[in-house]
């Protein structure tokens, strides 16, 4: 059983939480992370930042371009969780972002480093289903890495089920249309027969809901239709001005989960 | 091995190495609905009696095939002008947006969105959305909106929303993603109308299907004026690679016509200030496919410039790094002052004012080593009108 998997046999409901390397200071990585996991963040995925984020909002386009500028990159980004599984040892790690800088690194070499420093799983939501099973899952499989792969309200059933073989983690439920940070909140209410359909499937894998969830109540009512919820750029803008951005978040995590 | 065709890519969108559908699960849906039906679709006598009724009466295709004289005595070779800036709204644009308007009814499509560079393919998807009675929404740089304002203009007098896309060098790339979000977050009723031949597959395939009608045109336009529907030259210019494609795709398989590509070198190949993207492009992925793209090690992907704003895109169509990697196009790389120079050139003589972009292909045709005997198609692809302000800025090195 991996990490993640671990992470679903807890009782009661999950928080992943997203942020962006390099955020809002280079160094700003192992601090974040050691917050969240203390502040009780279930699971926590790190954003790879790119130039071109085409699946996500303003909140997290803006985040990007600073850690860009603050010189983030795979090369640093592995350095610095080098010792990550010292300081955090149970909470499952995902790294999130889009395949051009991972090609560019190499996947060989991306997904070894990331197994060493003690990743757990990937999202990269521009990798096509096809290219991963063709030129990824190999790779993937030889280190232990688990794909995580979106789900939408349009995504047919048979592509789920798919989908739902293709890993042994969670499935990412998108709660409607737009990119990360959007006003779904309140269509998380409104896509209650698109959740109920995916949990009438008795999928293998358990199930997460992202995008537009921003606090304890939009949390709440995400964690009625799934096993948890995911939140990124809620917790982004909580950084917004804080002198402590760690202390920050996880007083975000407290706000959400308390 | 030399593949049998050029024209067609593979079943997901694959070039060789380069194509594919880079996309986020929100695009599935709606490229695959595009993907499964576009063929049909374009097949369609129905939709053919149309595109072909509409090119004809809206956008006044066919556009002539013109000899220019004084421009071939110059530089001592048989040049033809194919006119595509004579189309309705200025350019080749039109073509397309024709095309996909027609795609995107018969998808159920009530509204449409699009991004655009130098505007053009904003002024003529605004076109066909009014003719249509469709909503329309262009993104366009902040940069762009500045440097081709009469366009942002000509976009709102058709009834278009201008969203400007201020992330990043606030140019075509940008307003690209910023469509692509629009799309994602309207998935049901939206239909995009990418302007090149870039994007997800289908859209190189249906965007270059449906510039083929220049290609298409000038095989039979020659066969009248020189007696044989193949030239020895094909020369036009290329951002992302639309009017390229069109004016090569009849061509393609036909090894004895050489496909000359023109991309902008903007201040100079190695000045860091250019969109020469076959000479310093890798392979990677950018806006849903895999193309040569400028970038950085890091895969972050790097601010092109070029001063024609229809040029300076970071990749090129995955048809184009194709013709590249086999070597069946040659790629030239024309700077801005060269350009600026073809202007005028043009201008005085043959009394033709050709767009920015278009000028790049003109200020190639002393590199060609073409003959006396030999014949050189250039595809105009626009008309000048819009980059007046620029040409009066820059007058110091067109005069």
């Amino acid at each position: 059983m991996n990490r993640i998997q671990q992470a679903f046999e807890k009782e009661g409901k999950l928080l992943n939480i997203y942020f962006t390397a390099g955020y809002p200071a280079l160094d700003s990585t192992v601090p974040m992370l050691k917050a969240l996991s203390k502040a009780g963040a279930d699971l926590i995925e790190i954003g790879m930042p790119f130039s071109d984020p085409l699946a996500d909002g303003p909140v997290i386009q803006q985040s990007s371009t600073v850690a860009l500028q603050n010189g983030m990159n795979m090369r640093v980004l592995f350095t610095q969780l080098k010792d990550i599984r010292q300081e955090v040892p149970e909470t499952p790690i995902l790294l999130m972002g889009y395949l051009n800088p991972v090609m560019q690194f190499g996947v060989e070499n991306f997904c070894r480093e990331a197994a060493a420093a003690g990743v757990d799983g990937v999202i990269l939501p521009d990798l096509p289903l096809d290219d991963y099973v063709d030129e990824y899952q190999e790779t993937f499989r030889r280190y232990n890495l688990k794909p995580v792969f979106l789900i939408t309200p349009q995504t047919a059933e048979a592509r789920i089920r798919r989908i739902d073989e293709l890993t042994d983690s969670f499935l990412y439920l998108v709660s409607g249309p737009g990119t990360t940070g959007g006003a779904n909140t309140q269509a998380v209410g409104v896509q209650e027969a698109y959740f109920q359909r995916i949990e009438a499937m008795q999928l293998r894998n358990p199930r997460l809901i992202g995008f537009g969830i921003a606090d304890k109540a939009s949390f709440q009512q995400a964690c009625q239709y799934a096993e948890g919820a995911i939140i990124g750029s809620a917790l982004i803008k909580a950084l917004d001005g804080a002198d402590d951005a760690p202390a920050a978040a996880a007083r975000f995590v407290s706000s959400v989960l308390n | 091995m030399t593949p049998t065709t050029y024209k067609e890519p593979t079943a997901r969108g694959y070039y060789g190495q380069f194509g594919g559908a880079f996309i986020p699960e929100m695009l599935y849906p709606n490229v695959e609905e595009l993907r499964s039906t576009y063929l049909t679709i374009l097949a369609d006598p129905e939709f053919q009696r149309e595109y072909q009724q509409l090119l004809r009466d809206f956008v006044g295709r066919p556009t002539p095939l013109f000899e220019a004289k004084r421009l071939s005595k110059k530089y001592n070779t048989r040049i033809f002008l194919k006119r595509e800036d004579l189309c309705h709204t200025g350019a080749h644009k039109v073509n397309n947006t024709v095309g996909q308007i027609l795609l995107a009814q018969r998808l159920g499509k009530t509204r449409i969105i699009a991004e655009t560079g130098a505007g053009q393919h904003g002024v003529a998807t605004a076109t066909v959305c009014a003719l249509m009675g469709m909503e329309c929404i262009v993104y366009m740089g902040s940069v762009d909106m500045e440097r081709q304002r009469p366009n942002v203009e000509r976009m709102r007098l058709l009834g278009a929303e201008v969203r400007p896309a201020t992330s990043g060098s606030q140019t075509l790339k940008d307003a690209t993603n910023e469509a692509i979000r629009d799309w994602i977050s309207n998935p049901v009723d939206t239909h995009y109308i990418i302007g090149s031949v870039v994007g997800p597959h289908p859209y190189p395939d249906l965007v270059a299907r449906l510039q083929a009608i220049i290609s298409e045109e000038m095989r039979k336009q020659l066969l009248e004026k020189t007696g044989s529907e193949l030239p020895q030259y094909v020369v036009a210019c290329v951002g992302g690679g639309s009017n390229a494609a069109g004016a090569f795709y009849h061509f393609l398989d036909e090894p004895s016509v050489k496909l000359v590509a023109v991309e902008a070198a903007g201040h100079g190949i190695t000045s860091g200030h250019s969109a020469a993207t076959s000479v310093l492009g890798k392979p990677g992925i950018i806006h849903g496919s895999r193309t040569l793209l400028m970038q950085d090690e890091d895969g972050q992907i790097t601010e092109p410039y070029s001063l024609s704003a229809g040029l300076d895109y970071p990749g090129i169509g995955p048809l184009h790094a194709y013709l590249a990697a086999e070597g069946r196009a040659q790629f030239i790389s024309i700077e801005d002052e060269q350009a600026l120079r073809a202007v005028a050139e043009c201008s005085r003589l043959e009394g033709i004012i050709p767009a920015l972009e278009t000028a790049h292909a003109l200020a190639a045709l002393g590199q060609l080593g073409a003959g006396p005997d030999d014949v050189v198609v250039i595809n105009l692809s626009g008309r000048g009108d819009k980059d007046l302000e620029t040409y009066m800025k820059y007058a110091d090195t067109i005069h």
